[in-house]
């Protein structure tokens, strides 16, 4: 609060020397974890992207249901075809308000390109209790390769605030034995 | 030292409009003191509005008690998001740069006019936006309004004055440190709480700029002017705006922490080039921290997202860790000069915990460091971040550094304010010394039940997760723990209110006698200047406790950071 004395540029003292480099050090490892992670580690944030709308993604999505559907499922009382694509292909998730559409079926171990994308608001990709979560923008075809490593039934929540109905946008995917 | 009461006199074109505080000796520009007052009861009035709205929310959440319908539950988010992120924190701080602008230089103010106008567009945009949420159904857009989620007008509206206003006050701030020095108010250089402040200061002037980029366009797209506004462009630009306006809380709240640590403990910085450079470090790399709110969105490279997300090299966070040992270091120096020399932690143990101002920075330099801050670095780290983007986990990261952090230090700087801004004695003492550990007991949990319930996955913004049916029991225990610590977090702000208000409405008006409010009658502000280079390099007086605390900080640090990564390692490949 205090004016300081008229020459305050001074040497470190030992302490502080200590400290600031322990610090700086610290600060140098936790910069090298990402770049490291990177390429030696499986979870990346995946950043492949194309330009769309909501007209072709939606066509995109239609024409996939329509050549790959095994099944129908229920959420919320609403009937949803349950879809699997082939190991190593193409599978779409669309987002809109309050809909993940449609359920998807993967294989444990497999490879798939999941393609989401939103036809309205911004949402949230929220895939439980995997706990991987993803934004989805309308007029982005965000494109995460993934591979499911556990079976069983899994829940997509929306967690980006998407008007009163929300918390109310539920989706599924369910992962089988190969 | 400098001397303490510079005998400049005040330039003649100037109205001779000054008091001389009894207590610090510093000149008070009468108009200095009445845009203090009107700042700090404006930033009140919204920490009342946003603490309704925030206890009501917390027993929303509180799974078990589900309080609020969908639609109250969403329009008070919104709302408890301007009145505390924004209005509070930015009210408070424009008091803080009128303070430091000119009390702490003995300066007059230059600008009162200009800072008048500014004050009042401020006033207006903040109640406005409240206005708005409140009646208009179409604006329960979340405090982001996350395009092309449409909100009123109106509502960009009072955003943009909002933010004009503060920029207004900004601008005073350099012309009262500008013609202060020309007026040679003070010689060499300026205290350090002022270079912090400054720094507050050049942060927010960018911050703000980003801001009109980001909701300007918004505006006009919400009149149809503009058909379309990209997500991702306005997502780019709104966190350009929104997260270094935390830095700017960031910087401020240094700064009161070294004027709380001289107000209390009667510190001198151990070394003024340490601590400026610290500030410095913030300047130049704060802002690529905008990037952490963008880390899974789509159409951005690893690249872009790994430099910016690392403050270039976290050089940032070096900042933070440079004061993490100073402030404490240079309490302890002090301390120990007075005697306390016994073990590593003799010092602490006899500071004075009856002061609120003491016990607010101590629990806000633990909460900001141990909690906001090891989790914000964690959460911000590119990869991690897909574990964590938008659950839980994110509030709990920013109710420790804004609630527990910024608030508690602003709440503790106000009683000090008090007795010698608005010049009433302090009353409800006894409940003064309880304030601060109340509520950061009460943040403390709201942080952990948050930062809990996240790891689990709960969604933030999300009024009932139950609809996900996935969610392990045990959230159930986390909820609860968050909607204990909203209540008593709430006490604590009742407590906050009440002393002030009680201590602001009722008796005379009465000048300072002393700087302590309850731990003694003398004035460390005063004995900070008698600390001699001799105490300060004392051998004894070596701050060797304040180094094993913050070794063991960075242990703890170093656990959750890779416990993270370890955690990441379970889950399904992505790429």
């Amino acid at each position: 609060m205090l004016a300081p004395e008229k020459i305050w540029w001074k040497p470190l003292g030992r302490m502080e020397k200590t400290w600031l480099t322990v610090a700086f050090v610290w600060c140098v490892f936790l910069t090298l974890m990402m770049p490291l992670w990177y390429f030696m580690g499986k979870q990346n944030v995946p950043t492949e992207t194309y330009r769309t709308t909501s007209t072709d993604f939606a066509a995109k999505v239609n024409a996939f249901v329509e050549q790959y559907k095994v099944g129908e499922d229920t959420i919320n009382g609403i009937t949803l075809p349950v879809v699997e694509a082939p190991a190593g292909g193409d599978v779409y998730l669309r987002a809109s308000t309050w809909q993940w559409y449609p359920i998807l079926q993967l294989r444990k171990g497999e490879e798939y390109r999941l393609h989401i994308s939103s036809l309205d608001l911004q949402h949230g990709f929220s895939l439980q209790p995997v706990n991987i979560n993803l934004q989805v923008l309308p007029g982005y075809d965000y494109v995460a390769t993934i591979v499911p490593t556990s079976t069983g039934e899994f829940t997509i929540v929306c967690n980006e605030f998407c008007s009163l109905g929300h918390h109310t946008m539920i989706g599924k995917i369910i992962v089988k034995e190969k | 030292m400098a001397a303490l009461a510079p005998t400049t006199p005040w330039t003649s074109s100037a109205k001779d409009d000054y008091r001389v505080c009894g207590v610090t000796t510093l000149k008070v520009d009468m108009h200095t003191e009445r845009l203090i007052i009107a700042n700090a009861v404006m930033a009140v009035v919204c920490l009342v509005l946003g603490g309704i709205a925030a206890l009501l929310i917390a027993l929303t959440r509180w799974q078990a008690i589900h309080l609020l319908d969908a639609t109250w539950f969403y329009r008070l988010l919104t709302l408890h998001g301007i009145d505390m992120l924004v209005a509070w924190i930015v009210f408070f701080e424009m008091a803080g740069l009128h303070f430091g602008s000119t009390a702490l230089l003995n300066a007059r103010h230059a600008a009162p006019k200009l800072a008048w106008t500014g004050f009042g567009m401020m006033m207006v945009g903040g109640l406005m936006a409240n206005f708005v949420v409140l009646l208009d159904p179409q604006s329960t857009v979340a405090f982001t309004a996350y395009v092309p989620l449409k909100a009123h007008p109106l509502f960009y509206l009072s955003y943009i004055l909002f933010a004009v206003g503060a920029l207004i006050t900004v601008i005073t701030f350099f012309i009262n440190i500008v013609v202060a020095k020309r007026e040679k108010r003070f010689e060499g250089s300026m205290p350090l709480a002022v270079f912090g402040l400054m720094t507050a200061a050049i942060l927010a002037t960018y911050t703000l700029l980003e801001g009109a980029i980001a909701i300007v366009p918004a505006f006009l797209w919400s009149l149809g002017v503009f058909p379309n506004y990209d997500p991702g462009i306005y997502r780019n630009f709104f966190w350009g705006f929104g997260h270094p306006a935390q830095q700017v809380n960031l910087a401020a709240m240094v700064s009161i922490w070294y004027m709380l640590a001289q107000m209390t403990v009667g510190i001198r910085p151990l070394n003024e080039k340490f601590s400026r450079f610290a500030f410095i470090l913030y300047l130049f790399f704060i802002n690529l921290g905008s990037a952490h709110h963008l880390l899974v969105d789509p159409g951005l490279s690893f690249a872009w997202k790994a430099v910016n997300t690392s403050y270039a090299m976290y050089l940032a966070v070096l900042g933070s860790m440079m004061h993490a040992f100073s402030i404490p270091a240079a309490m302890e120096v002090a301390l120990r000069a007075k005697g306390y020399n016994k073990g590593l932690f003799g010092w602490l143990r006899n500071g004075p915990w009856n002061e609120p101002g003491f016990s607010a920075l101590v629990m806000s330099m633990i909460l900001f460091g141990w909690i906001g801050g090891v989790t914000g670095v964690t959460i911000g780290t590119e990869q991690i971040n897909m574990l964590v983007h938008n659950t839980l986990r994110l509030p709990g990261h920013f109710h420790a550094t804004v609630v527990g952090g910024t608030t508690l230090a602003f709440m503790g700087f106000t009683y000090y304010v008090i007795p010698l801004i608005f010049r009433k004695e302090l009353k409800l003492k006894k409940w003064a010394v309880w304030q601060p550990y109340v509520y950061g007991v009460g943040s403390a949990l709201v942080s952990l039940g948050m930062i809990t319930s996240g790891l689990q996955g709960v969604a933030r913004r999300n009024w009932d997760i139950t609809f996900a049916g996935v969610v392990p029991g045990t959230v159930n225990l986390t909820l609860a723990v968050f909607g204990i610590g909203a209540i008593i977090a709430v006490i604590g702000g009742i407590m906050y209110v009440t002393i002030v208000l009680t201590s602001i409405l009722t008796g005379p008006r009465k000048e300072a006698e002393g700087l302590l409010l309850v731990s003694g009658t003398n004035n460390p502000l005063l004995d900070s200047t008698k600390l001699t280079d001799h105490q300060m390099e004392d051998k004894q007086n070596q701050p060797k406790g304040t180094l094993v605390l913050v070794f063991a900080f960075l242990v703890w640090f170093a656990v959750y950071y890779l416990s993270n990564w370890w955690l990441l390692g379970r889950t399904w490949f992505i790429k």
